[in-house]
């Protein structure tokens, strides 16, 4: 657990450095690149526990990010400015940005218990379908609110906090923020996927009924999965709503649920390490595509090559970029013969 | 002292069908108890009511002094009662050792948080589970399996990594379900060596559904048969081999 810590706190400092060089190096479209990718890293791994790890195919990503994202937003600009109407933006301050925080995972996080719970008993296909309808009914609930601004959603959400010494990076420090749980979700994954409870969820996704005969609770273990990749969705809608300063209902539709299934099955359902992958790739695709779409003077071609893409994908490598496969040395020293043979036993 | 299991007038009906009627037995602690039957007799489906898989449509399930009758499986098997399956049911994407470890998890003491903090709780409780993972894999000679995903063992291996993993539930009876089905004369031979051991050296108490009659008749103390869902026979297996409906029931299978 300390060293777990002291890695924790390596990470932050690596975040900070991370940021401070796109701050002062990097062109700030390239940032938002980075900073989407981010963003849909901390989705993508916390969808693989429920569907990569526990084996349930949940559609409904974006209803737990929405969730998230909407209670933060709220919290947030009520905590630095008390009304809701338009003015200059400001930056939260650090305390009510990490109350947002909690906020918005522990919301989204009991409603994924809530979901969770009475999805148990549905399987495959028609799990999928009702979380994709638990989802469009959080977008169409939400964009009912007139508190939270109904289809308008909310403007003016703060900055994320500065840090001491980014008082002149151009972009902000978004990039530390979002980074820094992408961290977290990495490290606290990959403990989860080694752990008994890691173990005891791929049970579940490989055999039910064996699992529950050797005692492993199946149904306590999806809820738990639900839990825990809501809560990270929830998350990352909060740090979504505040790198964008507005969010809208429609940001969470089910498309955006798709994609991050999509990140998952690309990079391989169950790897942690096609998660984050796949989630770049996804994220990336469309923005190197545009460009090429645009020379060619051929619109809708970013969506063809997408489609073309996955369907190869399926056709010749249905398991993913990474099978189940975390990439580890063990895997660097099968795919460069020779190097590190003499390690070995 | 009254017996470990007792099962009292058990049915289970599927529709028009009565898989087992009326069934009932009394184990005792470190029996050695065998459950035979033609095909369809009604064994797995005895199984099934044993462990929770299937809840029974009359009848009750006594084990170790409590009531477990409808219970769910993971609450019968944390009193204390494993199996195998007839059609080997493993984690097949995780290692030999991962499957065993699986089978550990029931008696862990650990919550969630110490698993995503790593503490020295969660890595005590990877020690444990490792280490009495692979105990049990060296006691059913698969310690050079170990390392190799369940899917990729040869057969009667993944039959012993059942076993293995049963037992890593810490329990006090384990069932197997026709665990030689498959293997030659000479890995029956080992298995049944084994068998014997889990019951002697691991004093787990054992019942045994096996089509194997030799197998059975020298390892079981009693055993019990099963016909068309009822019972037709119960007792020592000299007595077995000589009952008249046994025997009728066997050679109306071999005549059918
Ligand atoms: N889930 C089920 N639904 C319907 N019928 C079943 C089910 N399970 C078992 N049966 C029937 O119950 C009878 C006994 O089956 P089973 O217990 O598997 O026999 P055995 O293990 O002795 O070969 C068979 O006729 C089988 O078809
Ligand atoms: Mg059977």
């Amino acid at each position: 657990m300390a060293r777990n810590f002291l890695v924790m706190l390596g990470l932050l400092a690596g975040c900070y450095g991370f940021n401070f060089v796109l701050a002062e190096f990097i062109e700030v479209v390239y940032v938002d690149y980075i900073n989407l990718c981010g963003l849909a890293i901390i989705l993508a791994v916390g969808l693989n526990v429920i569907n990569g790890l526990a084996g349930q195919f949940s559609l409904g990503h974006a209803g737990f990010m929405s969730v998230g994202a909407f209670a933060g937003a709220y919290a947030s600009i009520m905590l630095t400015y008390g009304v809701i109407e338009s003015g200059p933006l400001s930056f939260a301050s650090m305390g009510s940005f990490l109350l947002c925080l909690a906020l918005s995972g522990l919301s989204a996080a009991a409603v994924g218990a809530l979901v969770g719970a009475p999805t148990l008993r549905l399987k495959g296909d028609y799990l999928a379908i009702a979380t994709l309808g638990f989802a469009e009914i959080t977008r169409i609930v939400l964009t009912a609110q007139d508190a939270i601004g109904g289809p308008t959603g909310l403007k003016r959400i703060p900055k994320m906090p500065l840090l001491p010494g980014a008082e002149k990076w151009d972009g902000g420090t978004s990039t530390f923020w979002i980074y820094a749980f992408v961290c977290l979700v990495i490290l606290l994954s990959l403990n989860l996927q080694r752990s008994t409870f890691g173990r005891a969820l791929i049970c579940v996704r490989e055999n039910e009924l064996a699992a529950e005969t050797m005692g492993v609770r199946a149904a306590r273990m999806k809820v738990m999965a639900f839990v825990y990749g809501a809560f990270f969705a929830g998350i990352a809608g909060c740090l979504y709503a505040h790198y964008q300063h507005s969010v809208r209902p429609d940001d969470f539709t089910t498309v955006r649920s798709i994609e991050v299934v999509v990140m998952l099955v690309l990079g391989g359902l169950g790897s942690l390490t096609g998660a984050v992958v796949g989630a770049v790739i996804v994220t990336l695709m469309p923005q190197f595509l545009r460009p090429l779409e645009e020379f060619l003077n051929l619109s809708g071609l970013s969506m063809v090559v997408y489609a073309a893409l996955l369907l190869l994908m399926m056709l010749f490598r249905p398991q993913g970029i990474f099978g189940q496969r975390e990439l580890s040395l063990k895997l660097l020293r099968r795919l460069v013969p020779g190097a590190g043979r003499e390690s070995g036993p | 002292m009254s017996a470990l299991l007792q099962a009292e007038q058990l049915t289970m009906r599927f529709g028009g069908l009565t898989a087992v009627k009326e069934f009932s037995c009394a184990i005792e602690s470190g029996e050695l108890f065998g459950l035979i039957g033609p095909n369809g007799a009604g064994k797995t489906t005895v199984f099934n009511l044993l462990t929770g898989v299937y809840r029974p449509s009359s009848g009750t399930v006594t084990f170790a002094q409590s009531d477990i009758t409808g219970q769910p499986p993971p609450v019968i098997a944390a009193r204390g009662m494993s199996r195998t399956f007839q059609n080997i049911r493993l984690f097949d994407e995780l290692s030999a050792l991962e499957n065993v470890m699986a089978g550990a998890h029931l008696r862990g003491h650990i919550n969630l948080f110490d698993a995503l903090l790593r503490t020295g709780r969660n890595a005590r409780e990877e020690k444990r589970q490792r280490d009495w993972a692979y105990k049990l894999l060296a006691f059913m000679g698969l310690e050079e399996r170990a390392g190799l995903a369940a899917k990729h063992l040869p057969y009667g291996d993944r039959r012993k990594l059942e076993i293995a993993r049963a037992l890593a539930t810490e329990p006090k009876l384990i069932c197997l379900d026709e665990p030689a089905a498959g293997m030659n004369p000479s890995e029956k031979q080992g298995l049944a060596q084994l068998i014997r051991r889990i019951r002697d050296q691991l004093h787990v108490t054992v019942l045994l559904i096996e089509h194997d009659m030799q197998l059975v008749m020298g390892l079981c103390e009693r055993i019990q048969v099963l016909d068309h869902g009822e019972t037709i026979a119960c007792g020592k297996p000299r007595e077995i081999q000589s009952d008249a409906r046994v025997i009728e029931a066997y050679l109306g299978v071999a005549d059918a």
